[in-house]
C-alpha cells in the first residue's frame, strides 16, 4: 500500500462514526483516536474559556466533538484552531435557546486574533494634539493589527462576554440590549471595552482607508447623537489606531 | 555550543518567570515551536526573556515529515522566521505525520516504513533543513499497534536517513521503552543497535498506562515522572554512547518548577559521571 493511500485509510478512520476496518478494528487505534480528538477539543475549549465557562465543560466537549469532527484542524498552530466553531454553534440545534452563544464565542475569537496579531506603536492623544485642527478631517488612521470590533444589535453581548471571561457571574442587573464590542492590545496585554454602533462604524471607515473625516460622517450615520470627541478619546485610549 | 549543553527542562507557560529566573548551570529549554508561530504579542516576548537567559530548542511537532506530501510552505517559512529570531541550539521533528488532505491532526502518526515512503521523507527533511538552513534532529516515535508493509526496521530507517540527508537523530528513551511494551521487544537490545554517533538529543518522559487496557497498552503520557525502567535505560545508553544534551518532558500533572528542576538534576548527574568516566579513560 502507497504512503498516501495508507494516510488516507488511517485519516479517515480517526473520526469515522461506523464499525471500524482495517487497522482501526486493532484496540489500540483507540490511542491515536483518543489522542487526536482530545487535542482538538482540548484546543478549542482553551480557545472559547468564556463560551465553555457559561455551557460548563460536558455541554462544551460533546459540542465541540462534533465540530472537530466535522471541521478538523486545517493548520498545525493548535492556539489558533476554530475560526469556524461561532458559525458551527449558530447552527447547532442543541444551542438554539442560548441565542447569544455564537456571538460570544465571536469575541472569543477576536482575543485569540488580538492576542497573536502583529505589534505596532499606537497612535496617542499627543499624536493627535500636534496636528493642525484643520488637518483632522483629512488624516487618514488605520486600525492596529490587533483591533477587533463588533456592534451585536440584539443582546448585551460584551457584558455577557467579559463576565464569563473573568469568571464573574452573569445577574440580573444585565440590561438587555445591544452593545459592541472593542478589543486590541496596544501592548503585552489584550484589553476591551464596549462601544456602540457609530464608534464601529468609524473603525470600519478607518479600515477601509477612509480619512477621518468620511470615518465621523459614517459614525454620525450610525448613530446620530454619538459625541465625536468622546468616540475618538476611547479609541485612542484603547489604543486602537496606527497611522495608515 | 552543543557540547556546552547538559540537561534540559520542556517549558510550560506556568514555568516562564521561574525558567527565566533560574540559575542552574547547563540548564536549557525545549518549547513546541507551534506554540510561537504568531505574527506578535506577548508569546513571542516570553521565548526571547526565557531565550535572553538560557539556550533554547525548537522540537517541532506538525511538520508531518512522514506524510505523502512536501512540508506545508508557509509553515516552513514561519518556522525558518522563527529559527533566525530566537537562535535555537537544536531544532527537531519527529518521524511520523501528522497532516494529511489539508487536516492537521494533533498526534504523531505511524506508517508502513517502505523504500518509497524513505525516498519521501529523505526529500522532506532536505527541504527542511534547506529552508531552515542547518542540520535537524528526527525523534523515534510511540507506537501502539504492528503495522503491515514494513520494508525497513525502525532502526536502520533512521540510520538511512541520516545517511541520505546528513539530519541528526534525536532518541526518545521513554518511546523506546513504550513501543517495546506496546509491539512486543527487547529496549534494551534494541538500544543497544542505535547509531550513537547521530545522536543529537535525549528526550526521557513518564507515560500511564491505558485505561482500558492496562499494563499490556503503554501510553506516551508525558504527565508523570521519568519511570525507573526508564532511567535505566538512559544510563545503559549513555554509558555505551557518551553524554549528550537529554531533556526531560513534562505536559500534563505539571508539577511545581522545583520539583522538574531535581529530576532534570538527575539527568544533568548521570551525563556528568559519564563525561567523567570518559575524561579518566582519556
Amino acid at each position: 500500500m502507497s504512503l498516501g493511500s495508507f494516510q488516507a485509510d488511517f485519516a479517515a478512520a480517526l473520526f469515522a462514526a461506523d464499525a471500524p476496518t482495517g487497522l482501526a478494528r486493532h484496540p489500540a487505534f483507540a490511542v491515536y483516536r483518543n489522542t487526536v480528538m482530545k487535542g482538538c477539543i482540548d484546543a478549542l475549549e482553551a480557545n472559547f474559556p468564556s463560551v465553555a465557562r457559561l455551557v460548563g465543560s460536558d455541554w462544551f466537549r460533546a459540542a465541540a466533538a462534533l465540530h472537530v469532527a466535522a471541521a478538523p484542524p486545517r493548520d498545525g498552530r493548535m492556539l489558533i484552531y476554530g475560526d469556524g466553531f461561532a458559525d458551527f454553534l449558530a447552527g447547532f440545534e442543541p444551542a438554539r435557546e442560548l441565542a447569544y452563544l455564537p456571538d460570544v464565542a465571536r469575541l472569543d475569537r477576536c482575543w485569540t486574533e488580538a492576542h497573536t496579531a502583529a505589534d505596532a506603536p499606537a497612535v496617542d492623544a499627543g499624536w493627535l494634539a500636534a496636528l493642525a485642527p484643520d488637518a483632522l478631517g483629512t488624516t487618514r488612521l488605520t486600525p492596529h493589527p490587533t483591533a477587533r470590533w463588533h456592534w451585536f444589535a440584539d443582546a448585551p453581548i460584551y457584558s455577557i462576554w467579559q463576565r464569563s471571561r473573568t469568571g464573574c457571574g452573569l445577574d440580573d442587573a444585565l440590561a438587555w440590549q445591544g452593545e459592541g464590542a472593542l478589543l486590541s492590545r496596544p501592548d503585552h496585554a489584550v484589553v476591551w471595552c464596549t462601544v456602540g454602533p457609530a464608534a464601529c462604524a468609524f473603525l470600519d471607515a478607518c479600515a477601509a482607508a477612509e480619512p477621518l473625516g468620511t470615518a465621523a460622517t459614517a459614525a454620525l450615520a450610525a448613530q446620530p447623537d454619538a459625541d465625536l470627541a468622546d468616540l475618538l478619546a476611547r479609541l485612542l485610549r484603547a489604543g486602537a489606531l496606527i497611522p495608515l | 555550543m552543543i557540547s556546552l549543553l547538559s540537561a534540559g527542562l520542556g517549558l510550560k507557560p506556568e514555568h516562564y518567570d521561574d525558567a527565566v529566573a533560574c540559575a542552574a548551570e547547563g540548564l536549557w529549554f525545549e518549547v513546541h515551536p507551534e506554540n510561537y508561530l504568531v505574527a506578535g504579542g506577548p508569546r513571542l516576548r516570553w521565548l526571547e526573556a526565557v531565550r535572553g537567559a538560557h539556550p533554547v530548542s525548537l522540537h517541532g511537532v506538525s511538520l508531518s515529515l512522514a506524510g505523502d506530501e512536501p512540508p506545508d510552505a508557509a509553515h516552513l517559512e514561519r518556522l525558518a522566521a522563527l529559527v533566525r529570531r530566537i537562535e535555537p541550539v537544536l531544532v527537531s521533528e519527529h518521524l511520523a505525520w501528522s497532516a494529511f488532505g489539508g487536516h492537521h491532526f494533533p498526534d504523531l502518526l505511524p506508517f508502513p516504513r517502505s523504500s518509497a515512503a524513505l525516498r519521501r521523507i529523505a526529500s522532506n527533511i532536505d527541504r527542511t533543513q534547506a529552508a531552515l538552513g542547518r542540520r535537524i534532529a528526527i525523534e523515534n516515535p510511540s507506537h501502539y499497534l504492528p503495522i503491515d508493509g514494513h520494508d525497513w526496521d525502525e532502526i536502520d530507517f533512521l540510520a538511512e536517513l541520516v545517511q541520505r540527508t546528513g539530519c541528526g537523530l534525536l532518541l526518545d528513551v521513554n518511546n523506546v521503552h513504550v513501543s517495546a511494551r506496546n509491539l512486543g521487544f527487547d529496549a534494551a537490545a534494541w538500544l543497544d543497535r542505535f547509531p550513537g554517533a547521530a545522536v543529537m538529543e535525549i528526550h526521557l518522559a513518564g507515560h500511564s498506562t491505558d485505561p482500558a487496557l492496562g499494563n499490556s497498552l503503554l501510553i506516551d503520557s508525558h504527565d508523570a515522572p521519568v519511570a525507573p525502567e526508564v532511567w535505566a535505560l538512559y544510563r545503559r545508553l549513555v554509558e555505551r554512547i557518551g553524554a549528550r544534551p537529554t531533556l526531560i518532558e513534562r505536559d500534563g500533572n505539571l508539577p511545581a518548577f522545583g520539583e522538574l528542576l531535581t529530576e532534570r538534576d538527575m539527568a544533568a548527574s548521570e551525563l556528568q559521571r559519564v563525561a567523567d568516566v570518559a575524561e579518566a579513560a582519556a
